[in-house]
Order: structure tokens, then sequence, then C-alpha cells
């Protein structure tokens, strides 16, 4: 594997963790319980997708291949993408998004905290743009938690479901391969497992406002970032998402 | 021929509005970072608001239709992600035009002091997200009437 190879996997990973997670939060569009949560979803999903623009279009330059990208997001098949399984999980109810996107934003804002000093300035340079929108995200998506966590009867049992479905996901994010330890060699990025103290801690302490019990169980299902084995779910969204540019194909507005 | 002047160059930008808040303009929004005479190329440098707002393919549209009007033939825009566009790049007067329009302007405090409509200073948010990506959804709570804060980031 050269570098170029590794960063071409890498901003994969970092487009299609923002792709496939913004297609999941627009899918709540026109469906939100009140209108206000309606716009904040849709608004995170614009965000998200901006982002994916911003790194699947390097990662298509690094690859050199002509592939731009529109290309890579809409031309590839599951086995293709690198995507955590967590981003890829079902929406359910409300209050299961909004835990899915709290445990997501709280990694994604550590993560480009340290991107944004890379050694590579055009990953540094996305990574400083995306920072600012996904602080705003974070905020929201810890503040709902909280809201909900620590609110009625039913909205704090909904949340603690949610979390228990959700945390078999959360290690994965911090899981490295060959892939991870060649842009630490780099300094393009850092090695996923060095983000964790600060995930835990920040977690932990939202989690704790929430009144929400965290799991004891270490258990983390793998596969979405290596590209091994997605989730089943993957594949339905991809034949939502895909659609129309493989129905028609080179369709544009 | 003679190239206009960079300086001819801002005041043309300076006329063209946002696409999505038409009461200020490019210039007063700060997004466009420079100007400038490559050989008999103009090129000019954009940075976005956020990095998925819609606005952004319009308003290189509007750059190009503006400056072609005005008869630059040779023209490029650049695309510059760093430094991260900041609402500190938001000029006094279109902050000014954002109030009277019934925007209010953005705050480091975080939010919005009083209403742009009745100056009232009694507000509350209902929303960190507004109609478009740089706006939040606020209420007066004097004169009951909502209104959009242009986030401050």
């Amino acid at each position: 594997m050269t570098r170029d190879e590794a960063l071409f996997e890498y901003l994969l990973r970092l487009g299609d963790n923002t792709l496939i997670l913004g297609h999941r939060v627009s899918e709540w569009c026109g469906h939100a319980p009140v209108l206000e949560e309606d716009i904040a979803l849709a608004n995170t999903a614009l965000d998200l997708i901006g982002q994916t623009q911003l790194w699947l279009g390097l990662a298509g330059e690094v690859e050199g291949k002509g592939r731009d990208a529109d290309k890579l997001a809409f031309l590839r098949d599951a086995w293709d993408f690198r995507n955590v399984l967590l981003v890829e999980m079902p929406n359910g109810d409300f209050g299961r998004t909004l835990m899915r996107q709290f445990l997501f934003d709280a990694f994604h804002s550590i993560l480009l905290g340290k991107l944004m000093k890379s050694s590579d300035p055009r990953v540094a340079e996305i990574a400083e743009k995306a920072s600012k929108e996904v602080s705003y995200h974070l905020e929201r998506s810890a503040g709902t938690v909280v809201g909900l966590g620590d609110g009625t009867e039913e909205s704090h049992a909904r949340m603690q479901a949610a979390l228990e479905y959700l945390w078999p996901y959360v290690g994965e994010m911090f899981t490295g391969d060959a892939v991870d330890a060649e842009m630490a060699a780099a300094g393009v990025a850092s090695d996923p497992a060095s983000l964790r103290a600060d995930y835990d801690a920040l977690v932990g302490r939202v989690l704790g406002d929430a009144t929400l019990a965290i799991p004891d169980s270490p258990f983390a299902h793998k596969g979405g970032k290596t590209g091994t084995m997605h989730t089943e779910h993957l594949g339905h969204l991809l034949t939502q998402m895909q659609w129309l540019q493989r129905a028609y194909p080179g369709a544009s507005w | 021929m003679q190239h206009p002047s960079t300086e001819q160059v801002w005041d043309w930008l300076s006329a063209v509005p946002d696409p999505e808040i038409p009461v200020i303009s490019l210039t007063d929004l700060g997004i466009i970072r420079d100007v400038e005479w490559q050989g008999d190329t103009l090129v000019v440098t954009v940075t976005p608001t956020y990095s998925g707002c819609p606005a952004t393919s319009i308003i290189n549209l509007d750059i190009e239709t503006a400056l072609r009007e005005k008869g630059i033939e040779k023209l490029a825009l650049k695309r510059q992600l760093s430094p991260a566009w900041t609402t500190d790049w938001l000029s006094d007067e279109g902050k000014r035009k954002l109030e009277a329009y019934g925007i209010a302007p953005p705050r480091p405090a975080g939010g919005p002091d009083h209403c742009p409509r009745c100056g009232s200073g009694h507000v509350e948010k209902v929303s960190q997200f507004g109609s478009t990506p740089c706006k939040a959804a606020w209420r007066c709570k004097d004169c009951l009437e909502p209104f959009d804060y242009f986030k401050c980031i």
C-alpha cells in the first residue's frame, strides 16, 4: 500500500461517514415531530453532504482515475463503502436518531480537531471548515440527548434503549488498521485509539447529565470502515440514494 | 486595452446581492477573499459560508454573470477553504442592513440581545437552526414575532 493509496482509503472513510449519515438524517425531512426539529435535521444533513463533497472530491483527486465526488457517491456498491457501521444504522425513533447523532458528533468533533493539524494542508483546510459546522451539531445533539434523557419517564426509557442499541457500534470508530497506521506515520491523521480518552470524557459527561447509563460491555461490531462487512441496512439505503444515477446514468439538473 | 482596476471590480461585486438574503451584497457577506489579475485573466477568490450551502453555486454563477456583463472575458473563480469563513467578516454595513431587514445580526455572545422588529430585550431561542444554514430561529416575547438570527461562527 503506497501512501496515496492509504490516503485515498482514509478520505473515503471520512467522506462515506458524512455521506451515509447525511443521507440517513435527510430521511427525516418532512417527518420530524415538530417543524423546528425538521429544519434542524435538514440543516445538519446539508452540512454533512457539503462536507462529503469536499472529502470525496479530494479522494477522487488523490486517486487520479477521473472519479469525482458524485461518481464515488453514486456509482460504488455496498462493499466499496468505508463508513463506520454506526452511521448506517436505521433512524429508529427521533430519540435514537439524536443518540446516533450525538455518539457520532462527539467522535467527529474530536477527530476534526486533530485533522486541523494534519501534515497534509488539503486535509487540514477541509477539517477547519467542517469543524465549525460540527461543533454546532454537537451542541444541538448533546443538548437534545440531555433534554430527552433527563425528560419524561417515556423519553428517558427511549433514550436508554437507543443507547443500548447503538453502544456496540461505538468501538469501531477507535479501532485502527494498516491505513490508520500509515496515516499516523505520515502525520496526516492520529491513531484512532488516541481519541478514545477525550471521547469517553465528553460522552460520559453528557450521558451523565442525561441520567443515562452507559452499557458496560466492551463488545464492538466491526467491518464498516474496512469494508469487510457492512450491515444489511447499507444496501437498502444505497438502493434509494443511488437510484436516479443507476436508472438514468449521468442525469443532471 | 487597459484592464478595469481591481478596485473597480470590488465595486462591481459590492452590487451583487446574496441570492438567499438579497438585502446584503457578496462583499458585505465577506466571502470575496481576493480579486487579482493574473496576466489577462481576472481571478476572483471566493470562500463558502457553509460547506453544504446550496447558494454557493448560485453565488458563483451570479459573480460570473455580473462580471461578464461588465465586459470581463477571461475569468477564473477560485475556491478557498482556509481560513474558514467567519461572521467576523460580515461588514458593519452588512450587519446594519440585516437588522433593518428584520434579521438579527451575529453577536459573539451567541445570540441576539434584542428583537430586530420592536427592539425589546425579551427574546428566546426557538431552534439553533433556521430557514438557511446561516440562520437560527428566535422569537420576541413582547411583540411575539418570530425572527431570524444570523448565526455567529
